[in-house]
């Protein structure tokens, strides 16, 4: 790749100018910093619009009464109930019960507590859902 | 973590490609011996092609352009005869007070984090990536100063998600490990240690002896991408496919799979090996990644279906075929060059 074919295409929201190699007109390889390109773009895009359906499906599970909060919180956080099992500390037959509306409203606080603590987020937010129709429940 | 007066360690921050050559380079340029991101990744024989359909990443096959993580780190420190003393912990507060008792004595230290933690990256630029090395240069009112070398400047981490970036749960969970550079060479051979890794890159590019594993693997891959339309739908072909991309392009390549680094490598290597030869087989090589470019931006036209009737994906795989086919020949010439 010569130096002044190093795309500059915007990439998505806040990207992150980042370091490609590229030679110079007398074959010298040096950093070039890069604003995106498109293709790779497109793929990561792609990838979100995986992970974006996935969390709506939860909202609407939720919404539906058939999942819990904690539910949408985890498809949110990239996370499966292993990974989620491992912060909490619990195994992952409890996560997995917890999932349920049921075992989730009669939760005690402490274990809440710490559901909330891995996302980063109050004790009230953990409760919450956004709406189904919201156009990007991952932003 | 209580918190005394404010540090700031003197560290040159470089930007850099790819997240663990970058810290090793800049972690041992600090420490008096000037040496590239290329050199380190050379070094480290980090180039690699694997394409693993058994081993599942999202639900998609895992495609690697370079060798395990860590394994660089490992390679080059050893080459160059550099001692890097590491630790890791149970306790979170401990690893942080550890942490702070560096900083205190002006060490900068590595840490091995969970890139989903880091909240100094955009949130579509984290997932659950435990291999994610950064550098901590100092310590300001309950939040770090950190050296991640893919962004352009040293950037401010509160401490609680530094916390919880150190002790990420799941695969490859880095257990606080931090690392510092306890000895350095007297003077480092770069003349074997480059010698060294190209061997090894060669090795593992022509003669591992599986089929999915170096250049017999670009051609086992192209083999399988040929039968995507027939054998998936639409949908999760381009999802296949994405995923490729994504391996090849991401944060932390350099572009075209870490080709373009190595091609770097190659010219930095001529003069210490006192080898002409390699000024043309980075030309080469940076010619092969062009070619790896193309297949990325075709790619992508056909995962957003604006691909022409040319542009299928038999046409992918004949440029990874070619791919695979100069890889072999420029790998036999650069094998035969550091034998002889």
């Amino acid at each position: 790749m010569k130096k002044e074919d190093v795309p500059q295409d915007p990439g998505f929201s806040n990207g992150i100018p980042e370091i490609s190699y590229a030679v110079d007109e007398r074959g010298r390889y040096s950093l070039v910093s890069s604003r995106g390109w498109e293709p790779k773009t497109v793929a990561n895009e792609q990838a979100w619009e995986v992970i974006d359906e996935k969390t709506r499906e939860q909202i609407r599970l939720v919404e539906a009464g058939k999942r819990s909060p904690l539910a949408y919180h985890m498809t949110r956080n990239l996370m499966d109930v292993g990974l989620l099992a491992s912060y909490a500390g619990l195994s992952r037959w409890r996560v997995r019960r917890h999932l349920k509306p049921k075992a989730f409203n009669k939760l005690p606080a402490e274990i809440k507590a710490r559901y909330a603590e891995i996302f980063g987020i109050s004790m009230a937010s953990l409760h919450e859902v956004p709406k189904a129709t919201d156009s990007n429940p991952n932003e | 973590m209580n918190d005394g007066a404010p540090i700031e360690i003197s560290f040159s921050h470089r930007q850099s490609a790819h997240c663990e050559t970058g810290v090793l380079s800049n972690l041992i340029s600090h420490h008096g011996l000037k040496i590239s991101e290329a050199m380190v990744f050379g070094i480290g024989a980090g180039l690699f092609f694997g394409y693993f359909p058994f081993v599942r990443l999202n639900n998609l096959p895992l495609t690697a352009y370079r060798i395990a993580t860590g394994g660089i780190m490992r390679r080059a420190t050893k080459r160059l005869g550099v001692r890097l003393q590491w630790e890791k912990f149970k306790n979170p507060v401990k690893a942080m007070d550890a942490l702070d008792r560096k900083l205190e004595a002006g060490i900068p230290v590595g840490c091995r984090t969970g890139a989903y933690w880091l909240s100094y990256f955009p949130r579509r630029y984290r997932f659950h990536f435990n291999m994610h090395n950064v550098v901590a240069i100092g310590k300001n009112n309950g939040s770090y100063r950190i050296s991640d070398p893919v962004l352009p400047e040293p950037v401010d981490c509160p401490a609680e998600d530094l916390v919880k970036a150190r002790f990420a749960k799941g695969i490859m969970a880095p257990k606080g490990r931090m690392y510092h550079v306890a000895e350095m060479p007297q003077s480092a051979d770069f003349e074997k240690g480059v010698r060294k890794g190209i061997k090894e890159v060669c090795r593992s590019m022509l003669s591992v002896p599986a089929p999915f594993i170096g250049t017999k693997g670009i051609r086992y891959l192209a083999k399988k991408i040929e039968r995507w339309p027939r054998k998936l739908d639409d949908r999760s072909a381009a999802l296949h496919l994405g995923q490729i991309i994504r391996m090849q392009e991401e944060i932390g390549t350099g572009g075209a799979g870490f080709r373009f680094i190595y091609a770097a490598f190659l010219q930095e290597a001529a003069p210490i090996l006192n080898r002409p030869e390699l000024i043309d087989l980075s030309a080469q090589m940076t010619e092969i990644g062009d070619r790896w470019r193309d297949f990325a931006v075709i790619g992508a036209r056909i995962c957003k279906k604006r691909a022409s009737e040319m542009e299928s994906y038999a046409a992918l795989s004949d440029i990874l075929r070619s791919c695979a086919d100069l890889e072999e020949l420029l790998f036999r010439k650069l094998d035969g060059l550091v034998r002889r």
